[in-house]
C-alpha cells in the first residue's frame, strides 16, 4: 500500500495529462462570444445532415471492413497453419506503414476513368459501364485497408493468449468448431478486437486527408469548411467538439456493454495450429489483403520514383530521415512513458475520477489533427504570453518540446491501449508470489513486469512511432525551424498537386515506418512461453 | 531500472536539442509561408546571396499560419507572410495581422488590382484559370465563358475541381462582384447540371479525365496545364482564355505581407521590395510556370505560348472578402 500523500500526487499527474487533452479544446472554445449562429444555420440548412450521413456510413462501413480482415485474419495466424503464414504474420501488419491519404491516391488513380483498369476495361470491353473512382464504397475499402492491422494486432495477441484449452473445452461440451469461435473464442478476445476497432474508428473520424482525395464528404470536411473556406475557427472548434462528444458518448457506450462480462484467461499459451482443408485459401487471402493494401501501392510510388527519377539522396533529404526518424523515437518512448504511468495508476488506483481522467487523456487521437494543433498552439502561446508578463521570455510555440507535447495529447491512445493490455497480462497474484519467494521490487520489475510486458510495450512503440512519423497537422504548425520531415515534404508537394514527386518521400516514410515493424516482429516470440524455473 | 535510464535519456537529448532551437538573430528575417520548399527556397538564397541577410523559414498552409499569427500576436518572430490566394492574405490582414507597406517601389513594380486597397499585402506571382479543352472533340469557336459552360449544350461534358478548393471559391466570388448572387448561383447550378462525373481534387486529375475522354471541358489553373505538357507535349488539350470580349480571364495571386509586429520590418520591406524585381521574379514565376506580377518582366517562353489574354481588372481583394458568400452559395447549389 502506497502512502496517502503518493497517492494524490500521482491522482494528480494523471489529471495533468488529461488536462494536456482538454485545454486545447477550451482554448479553441472559448471563443463562444463571437456570433457562430450564421455558421451553423449555413451548415444545418445545406450540407450537414448529408455529411453526418456520410460520416455514419463511413463508420459503419470502416467498422464492418477492419472486422472482417483484421479479425479473420489474425484468427487464422493464430489458430490455423497455412503455406506463408510464418512471414505473412508479419507482413500483415506492414500496411500500418502506408498513410491513408497515400493509398487513397493512389487507389483513385488507378481506379480512374482515365486511369489504367478503367482504361484497360474499356479497350477489351467497350460495352461496360465506367464505374466512379469516388464512390463511397472505396473510401470505405481504402480505409479499411490501412486500419485493419489495429484490429488485426490486438485480436491476435488476444487469440494466441487465448491457447487451446479453451476452445478444446468448448469442443468437448459439443460445440461446433464455427460455434466454438463465435462463442468462446470471439468473445474472450472482445477486449482486445474493441481496442483495435476504436483506433480505427478514432482514426477513421478524424482523417481529412484520405477522403478528401475522394472528395467524399465527411463531419471534418464540415471543420474544414468552416476554417478554411468561412474563416471561422471557433465554429470548426465547436464541431470538433461534438465529435470528440460522439466518441465519448460510443465509447462508454461499448465499456458499459463489456463490463457486464469479465473473462480471465486460463492455462498456458501452447497454440498448436490446425491445417485447414483450404490452407492454399487462406495463404491466397491474407496475400491479397497484403497486396492490395501494401504491395500495390508501394510498387506504385516505386515506378513513380524510377519514372521521374526523383529520389534525390543530397543532404537535405537525409536531414528529413533522420528528423523523422528521431522525432519518431522520442516521441514513442516520451509517450510510452506516459501510457505506462497512466496505466499504472489506473491500475493501483481504481477511483472514478482517476478513470475519467485517464479516459480524458485518450482522447485526442479522434480530433481531427489541425484543429487539435492549433488548439495546442493557441495554448502554448497563452502560456508564453502569461511567462512574458511575470518577465521570463521563454519560447514555447515551435519548440522540441510543444511538439513533442502535442504528439503525447494525439497519440496517447495509440500506446494506452498496449501498454494497458501489457500491465493486466501481470496478474497481482504474480507480483505477491515473486515477492513471497523473496524477490525485491528490482527484481519483481526485471524478471516479472518487464519480459511479461515486453510485447505490449514494443507495440505501443511501434504503433506511436509510425502513426508520428506519418502525422502531419502538428508537426506543420509546431515544428522548430528546420525540423522538416518527410511527411512535411509530402504535405508541401501535394498541396501543389505534385503527387509524383511526393513519391519519393511518401515511399522513404513507408521504408522508414517498415524499420520498426521488423524489429518488432523479431522481438516477438522472444521468451515469451518459456517457463521459468523455479 | 531501464525505464528511468530511458527517461534520463530523453531529458538530456530534450533540453540539447531546445538548446538548439535558438530565436532568429539581427541578421535574420523570418518568414511564414505556404509556399512550396522547392518553390521558395531557391528565391530566398538569391536573396542571402545578394544582400547577406539569411532568411528562416516556416512552411504550413494559410490558414494554420494565420492562426499562428493571431496567437502568437505581439511575441511573433515572424517578419513577413507569403502565401497563395488573394482570399487567404485578405483574410490575414483582416485579422489584422499585416502592416500596411508605402513604397515607391512596390507601387511601381505591382499592378494596383493585385495589391490590397490599404497596401497590406502585394502580389509576387500571377495564376490565371482558364477553360481547357479536348482539341479533338471540342471547336474553340463553342467556347465563350465560364458562364457559358452553365449552358445545356454542355450537359454530361463538363469537369470541375472541388468548390472546396480556394481557386474555385475565388472565381464563383469574382462571379458574384460582377453578376450579382442571384445569378451567379444560377450559374453554379448550371455548372452542377452538366456535370459529367463527380467533382475531381485535383486539377491534374480533371485533366486527365478530358484526355480519357470522360468530359470535353473544364476550368484549371494554367500551370497545371504547363507541367502536364512539359511531361506530354502531344497533350490533346488546349486552354482557352475565358471572357475574352467580357470581364476578362479570373486571375489570382501568390503574394505577400509584412507582418503587423514584425521585429524587422525595414528589412522585411526589402525583401518585398526585392521580390517584385525582375530576377526575384523570374525565380518566383518561372518554377511553377506562373506569371510575374511585375509587368517588365517577361514569362517563361513555354508559358508565354500559350499567348496573351485580358486579366480581369476586378482588385484580387474581392475574392477575400466575398470568399464566405462563395462558399455559402456553392453549398445551396449543391457544388461539391
Amino acid at each position: 500500500m502506497q502512502a496517502r500523500g503518493a497517492l494524490s500526487v500521482s491522482g494528480a499527474s494523471v489529471l495533468l495529462l488529461a488536462l494536456l487533452v482538454v485545454v486545447p479544446i477550451a482554448v479553441l472554445l472559448a471563443a463562444w462570444q463571437q456570433e457562430q449562429w450564421a455558421t451553423w444555420q449555413h451548415l444545418l440548412d445545406t450540407v450537414l445532415w448529408q455529411l453526418v450521413g456520410n460520416t455514419l456510413f463511413l463508420v459503419i462501413g470502416v467498422t464492418i471492413g477492419v472486422l472482417l480482415l483484421g479479425v479473420s485474419l489474425a484468427w487464422c495466424v493464430a489458430t490455423q497453419e497455412f503455406p506463408g503464414r510464418q512471414w505473412l504474420q508479419w507482413a500483415l501488419l506492414l500496411p500500418m506503414a502506408m498513410p491513408a491519404y497515400v493509398l487513397a491516391f493512389v487507389m483513385v488513380d488507378l481506379l480512374d476513368y482515365a486511369g489504367p483498369i478503367q482504361t484497360f476495361l474499356r479497350q477489351w470491353l467497350p460495352a461496360l459501364p465506367g464505374f466512379s473512382a469516388r464512390h463511397p464504397l472505396w473510401v470505405v475499402i481504402t480505409l479499411s485497408l490501412v486500419l485493419y492491422p489495429y484490429v488485426y494486432m490486438l485480436a491476435r495477441l488476444a487469440f494466441e493468449a487465448q491457447g487451446r484449452a479453451v476452445l478444446e473445452q468448448a469442443r468437448i461440451l459439443g460445440d461446433s468448431a464455427t460455434s466454438a469461435f463465435f462463442r468462446v473464442a470471439l468473445p474472450m478476445a472482445r477486449p482486445g478486437i474493441a481496442a483495435g476497432l476504436a483506433l480505427a474508428l478514432m482514426e477513421t473520424l478524424a482523417d481529412f486527408g484520405a477522403v478528401s482525395i475522394f472528395n467524399f464528404d465527411t463531419f471534418t470536411t464540415a471543420i474544414y469548411k468552416s476554417w478554411y473556406g468561412l474563416f471561422n475557427l471557433q465554429a470548426a472548434a465547436q464541431l470538433a467538439s461534438l465529435l470528440l462528444l460522439f466518441v465519448v458518448v460510443a465509447l462508454w457506450l461499448e465499456r458499459r456493454a463489456r463490463s457486464r462480462a469479465r473473462y480471465s484467461e486460463i492455462g498456458g499459451r501452447q497454440t498448436l495450429r490446425s491445417r485447414p482443408r483450404l490452407a492454399w485459401g487462406v495463404t491466397l487471402f491474407a496475400f491479397s489483403v497484403l497486396f492490395l493494401a501494401f504491395l500495390m501501392p508501394v510498387s506504385r510510388l516505386l515506378y513513380w520514383v524510377i519514372d521521374h527519377g526523383l529520389m534525390q539522396l543530397d543532404a537535405r533529404f537525409l536531414n528529413l530521415i533522420w528528423r523523422t526518424f528521431l522525432l519518431g523515437t522520442m516521441a514513442a518512448l516520451l509517450v510510452l512513458m506516459l501510457a505506462g504511468w497512466l496505466a499504472w495508476v489506473k491500475r493501483h488506483q481504481s477511483s472514478p475520477a482517476v478513470s475519467a481522467a485517464v479516459r480524458l487523456a485518450t482522447l485526442g487521437y479522434a480530433l481531427p489533427g489541425s484543429v487539435l494543433a492549433v488548439g495546442i498552439m493557441i495554448s502554448f502561446s497563452k502560456v508564453e504570453g502569461w511567462l512574458a508578463d511575470l518577465g521570463a521570455g521563454i519560447a514555447l510555440v515551435s519548440t522540441l518540446a510543444a511538439l513533442l507535447l502535442a504528439y503525447v495529447v494525439r497519440f496517447m491512445a495509440v500506446g494506452f491501449g498496449p501498454v494497458e493490455n501489457a500491465l493486466q497480462q501481470v496478474r497481482p497474484s504474480l507480483v505477491e508470489a515473486a515477492r513471497t519467494l523473496g524477490a525485491t521490487s528490482a527484481e519483481v520489475g526485471r524478471r516479472v513486469y518487464v519480459p511479461m510486458m515486453l510485447p505490449g510495450l514494443l507495440t505501443a512503440l511501434l504503433l506511436v512511432g509510425i502513426d508520428v512519423m506519418k502525422e502531419m497537422p502538428a508537426t506543420l504548425l509546431l515544428r522548430p525551424f528546420g525540423w522538416d520531415t518527410l511527411a512535411v515534404r509530402i504535405y508541401e508537394l501535394t498541396a501543389e498537386g505534385e503527387w509524383e514527386r511526393a513519391a519519393a518521400p511518401a515511399l522513404t516514410l513507408v521504408v522508414l515506418g517498415l524499420v520498426p515493424v521488423i524489429v518488432l516482429t523479431r522481438r516477438r516470440p522472444v521468451r515469451l512461453s518459456r517457463s521459468r524455473p523455479a | 531500472m531501464r525505464a528511468i535510464a530511458l527517461l534520463a535519456t530523453a531529458v538530456v537529448t530534450l533540453s540539447g536539442l531546445w538548446a538548439c532551437s535558438e530565436p532568429a538573430t539581427e541578421e535574420e528575417l523570418v518568414v511564414y509561408t505556404s509556399r512550396n520548399d522547392h518553390l521558395i527556397k531557391p528565391v530566398f538564397d538569391a536573396y542571402t546571396e545578394a544582400t547577406g541577410v539569411k532568411i528562416r523559414y516556416i512552411t504550413d498552409n494559410a490558414a494554420a499560419l494565420t492562426a499562428r499569427l493571431l496567437a502568437e500576436g505581439e511575441r511573433s518572430p515572424a517578419d513577413m507572410l507569403i502565401t497563395v490566394d488573394a482570399g487567404n492574405l485578405w483574410n490575414a490582414a483582416d485579422k489584422g495581422l499585416l502592416q500596411p507597406v508605402e513604397s515607391q517601389v512596390l507601387a511601381a513594380n505591382v499592378p494596383a488590382a493585385l495589391t490590397d486597397p490599404e497596401n497590406r499585402w502585394f502580389g509576387l506571382t500571377v495564376r490565371a484559370r482558364t477553360l481547357v479543352y479536348a482539341t479533338d472533340r471540342v471547336d474553340p469557336a463553342a467556347l465563350s465563358s465560364y458562364e457559358a459552360l452553365a449552358d445545356p449544350a454542355w450537359k454530361g461534358r463538363l469537369c470541375l475541381r472541388t468548390s472546396k478548393k480556394v481557386y474555385n471559391q475565388s472565381l464563383v466570388a469574382t462571379m458574384i462582384q460582377r453578376l450579382g448572387e442571384e445569378k451567379a448561383e444560377e450559374i453554379v447550378r448550371g455548372w452542377v447540371a452538366n456535370l459529367a462525373t463527380d467533382v475531381f481534387s485535383n486539377d491534374t486529375a480533371l485533366m486527365e479525365a478530358i484526355v480519357a475522354g470522360q468530359c470535353d471541358v473544364g476550368i484549371v489553373n494554367t500551370y497545371y496545364f504547363g507541367r502536364m505538357k512539359q511531361d506530354n507535349p502531344q497533350l490533346p488539350l488546349a486552354l482557352f482564355w475565358a471572357n475574352q470580349d467580357t470581364s476578362g480571364v479570373h486571375v489570382n495571386i501568390s503574394g505577400a505581407g509584412v507582418t503587423r509586429h514584425a521585429p524587422q520590418p525595414e528589412k522585411a520591406r526589402d525583401l518585398l521590395e526585392w521580390m517584385t524585381q525582375p530576377e526575384a521574379q523570374k525565380l518566383l514565376a518561372d518554377r511553377n510556370m506562373e506569371y510575374p506580377v511585375n509587368a517588365a518582366v517577361e514569362p517563361a517562353d513555354e508559358v508565354a505560348s500559350w499567348g496573351d489574354f485580358k486579366a480581369d481588372d476586378l482588385n484580387v481583394s474581392v475574392a477575400g472578402a466575398l470568399q464566405v458568400d462563395a462558399v455559402k452559395l456553392m453549398d445551396r447549389a449543391g457544388y461539391r
